[in-house]
């Protein structure tokens, strides 16, 4: 009998090709992902006159510099750049690109899942930190740099130091109108922004097996912030019904043969962690950020807590210690991003804003085009529109604003991306965090409100 | 890529926690191309102004620290975005070294790949350090990765940094020489992953 394994240990173990003496491993990578970004990348490949070693397992997606509005064209020069640049670095490697025009374009953390290309058992690294989030499949996922995105498009591996597990397990089931986003918060404000530095998470427990796919990406994606390496999900039958028919995603024979592999693919009984946090769902109320650190959240009843260490950073918000987080007031929202852009998130936005008006102005942008489709299929956009908020195309938007979608300066925007820091959603904007739902409430209300306050109205 | 082994230069407290990428460098600045050169939008909101001028107070335009070669942060320096700009901000501009009580993970390593050494110290001492910048007749430290120290003002205190890292950064290797010189054990492994998984060769859309 081999001593058991964490799910993270088989992952890993799967993957490597090869170890040097100093405890470096050479691993596998079955998916890349690319964007525009990724220019520095590609540079250093042509700098060294290279070509890609698997095109076949690259996948360039248009996200981060795409426009929401007025497609395709794009009015600034230097974005619009940056987006042909994709589009020819794809066309001279030969590798799969869901560009500006694709039917299924969308934010990269989105597309992956959604294509079926992250699948259980896999691993998946980008050049861009979210990666995590594809850990939700039980996939083996992180974020890289620049020179590490050139490695891996040149020999389709990486240089890895194995990092230490952690287990959270969350005991119990989560409160009405909690979500991932709710609890990805709260663990991040519990264990500290670098409190899982250098381990990989595995999520356990009750509350998470509860979790509908899309409300584990979201949790996986935020495990970032709380400076996990990576995060995962084991795989289980609401793992394999979402993949069910997805275009790249195995099918007939071969899936019921990847099904029963990617069922082993849990931790043993009795394998150890190197750390673990217990935390109790029914504690976690609607919860969003007041500082510039994701770690600075607190449930919405909270007032802005008085502490030294938060002084510049409550200057910069433009915030008091003592001010109840509600009724703080917004001038914006956003909704969107590779961590709520998914149709449940526009559905559970819409609940909240169904016969209401918005009391200042949103935008709302899918994560993916084909969330786009189906949230107009069923109606959502209309919700979104007669609120008095903005329906837009797929993009990362707000989330970076590198397209040009941005906050001005000393204007506050409740927003359900990943980063409330400094000048992220523009130079001297002010970012509070929460979920879909949340950020429908304080839509409604034109400040921080609860979400618990606003039932959905009779239809 | 470039080796380190030791530094004496001046250094700059840089006393804040959790300075991310996107301080570092921020996202509107991505664009550029790395002739153009990174070095002067390094932590560009917190240098200058909403209209361009330098912020005298900050630590980088003031007479004492302008032109440092280190930085001495807070914790979980360089955490967020996985954006190797902001390690090409920090050289441009002319760092070499950063030291920290702890840093993000994928900017650790896109700053040794770029010969920049991420230094961790505890916090008491990133601490000494600071008022030691702030208050001392020199700002010159030294560095030296062979022994893991830095020296400052006649006192030694030891930094820590991950043994590969430190190796890597000593001989200035380059990773894709290294793996190539694997070119038969990576073609074997796929191979035999072909076989066991099939659809981890990315089956075309169905
Ligand atoms: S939506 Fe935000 S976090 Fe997600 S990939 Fe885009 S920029 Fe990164």
């Amino acid at each position: 009998m081999s001593a058991p394994r964490t799910l993270f240990d088989k992952l890993w173990d799967s993957h490597v090709v090869a170890e040097r003496e100093d405890g470096e491993a050479l691993l596998w990578i079955d998916r890349h992902f690319v964007h525009e970004g990724s220019h520095h990348a590609f540079r250093a490949v042509a700098a060294r006159n290279a070509g890609l070693a698997e095109p076949g397992l690259t996948f360039g997606v248009a996200d981060h510099y795409v426009p929401t509005r007025g497609r395709p064209a794009i009015a600034d020069a230097g974005i619009a750049g940056m987006v042909t640049q994709l589009s020819d670095n794809a066309a001279r490697h030969g590798f799969r690109l869901f560009g500006l025009d694709d039917p299924a374009q969308g934010i990269v953390h989105v597309v992956g899942p959604e294509q079926g290309l992250t699948l259980p058992g896999l691993s998946v690294v980008c050049g861009d930190s979210h990666t995590s989030t594809h850990g939700a499949f039980g996939a083996l996922a992180f974020g890289i740099g620049a020179s590490e995105v050139a490695h891996v498009l040149m020999t389709q591996t990486l240089w890895q130091k194995k990092p230490k597990r952690m287990r959270i397990a969350v005991h119990g089931p989560l409160g009405p109108h909690v979500t991932a986003k709710d609890l990805a918060l709260h663990v991040i404000a519990t264990v500290g922004a670098n409190g899982a530095h250098g381990h990989a998470v595995e999520y356990q427990g009750e509350a998470i097996r509860a979790l509908s796919m899309e409300s584990r990406l979201t949790l996986c994606n935020m495990s970032i912030e709380a400076g996990a390496r990576s995060a995962l999900i084991a795989p289980d039958d609401t793992t394999f019904a979402y993949l069910a028919g997805r275009p790249h995603a195995p099918s007939g024979a071969d899936l019921n043969r990847a099904i029963a592999l990617w069922r082993t693919l849990a931790t043993d009984e009795g394998a150890s962690f190197d750390r673990e946090v217990e935390i109790d769902a029914a504690a976690i109320a609607p919860t969003v950020t007041f500082g510039t650190s994701p770690e600075d959240a607190l449930p919405i009843t909270a007032r802005v807590p008085d502490a030294p260490a938060l002084a510049d950073a409550l200057a910069y918000m433009g915030l008091a210690p003592g001010q109840r987080l509600v009724g703080i007031p917004v001038d914006r929202v956003f909704i969107g991003s590779c961590t709520n852009g998914r149709l449940e998130d526009l559905r559970a936005a819409a609940a909240v804003l169904r016969g209401r008006r918005a009391a200042v102005p949103g935008l709302v942008s899918p994560g993916s085009t084909l969330i786009k489709q189906a949230a107009e299929a069923e109606g959502l956009h209309t919700v979104f529109l007669d609120a008095g908020l903005e329906w837009a195309d797929s993009g990362c938007s707000m989330c970076v604003g590198m397209n040009g979608d941005l906050i001005a300066s000393g204007q506050r925007c409740a927003s359900t991306t990943n980063r409330n820091f400094r000048g992220r959603q523009g130079q001297g904007a002010r970012t509070h965090l929460m979920s879909p739902a949340m950020a429908a409430a304080a839509a409604i209300a034109g400040h921080l409100a609860d979400v618990r306050d606003y039932p959905p109205l009779e239809r | 890529m470039d080796r380190f082994t030791t530094l004496s230069a001046p250094a700059a407290p840089l006393a804040l926690d959790n300075v991310d990428t996107d301080q570092i460098i921020p996202a509107r600045f991505m664009k550029r191309s790395r002739a153009e050169g990174y070095g002067p939008v390094l932590l560009h909101d917190l240098r200058f102004d909403e209209a361009g001028a330098p912020r005298p107070d900050f630590v980088l335009n003031t007479a004492r620290h302008a032109g440092a070669k280190v930085l001495v942060a807070g914790r979980n320096f360089g955490s967020g975005s996985s954006r190797e700009a902001a390690v090409y901000a920090l050289w441009d501009y002319g760092i070499r070294c950063v030291i920290a009580p702890s840093f993000g993970d994928i900017f650790a390593s896109n700053a040794v790949k770029n010969g920049l050494l991420p230094a961790r110290v505890s916090e008491e001492d990133a601490a000494t350090l600071q008022a030691w910048l702030n208050s001392a007749n020199d700002t010159q430290l030294q560095v030296d990765l062979e022994s893991c120290t830095i020296t400052a003002g006649g006192q030694t205190i030891p930094f820590s940094i991950d043994p590969v890292r430190r190796t890597q950064l000593l001989n200035g290797w380059d990773d894709i020489d290294l793996t190539r010189e694997r070119a038969a054990a990576i073609a074997s492994f796929r191979t035999a992953r072909a076989q066991a998984e099939p659809w981890a060769m990315a089956p075309p859309a169905a």
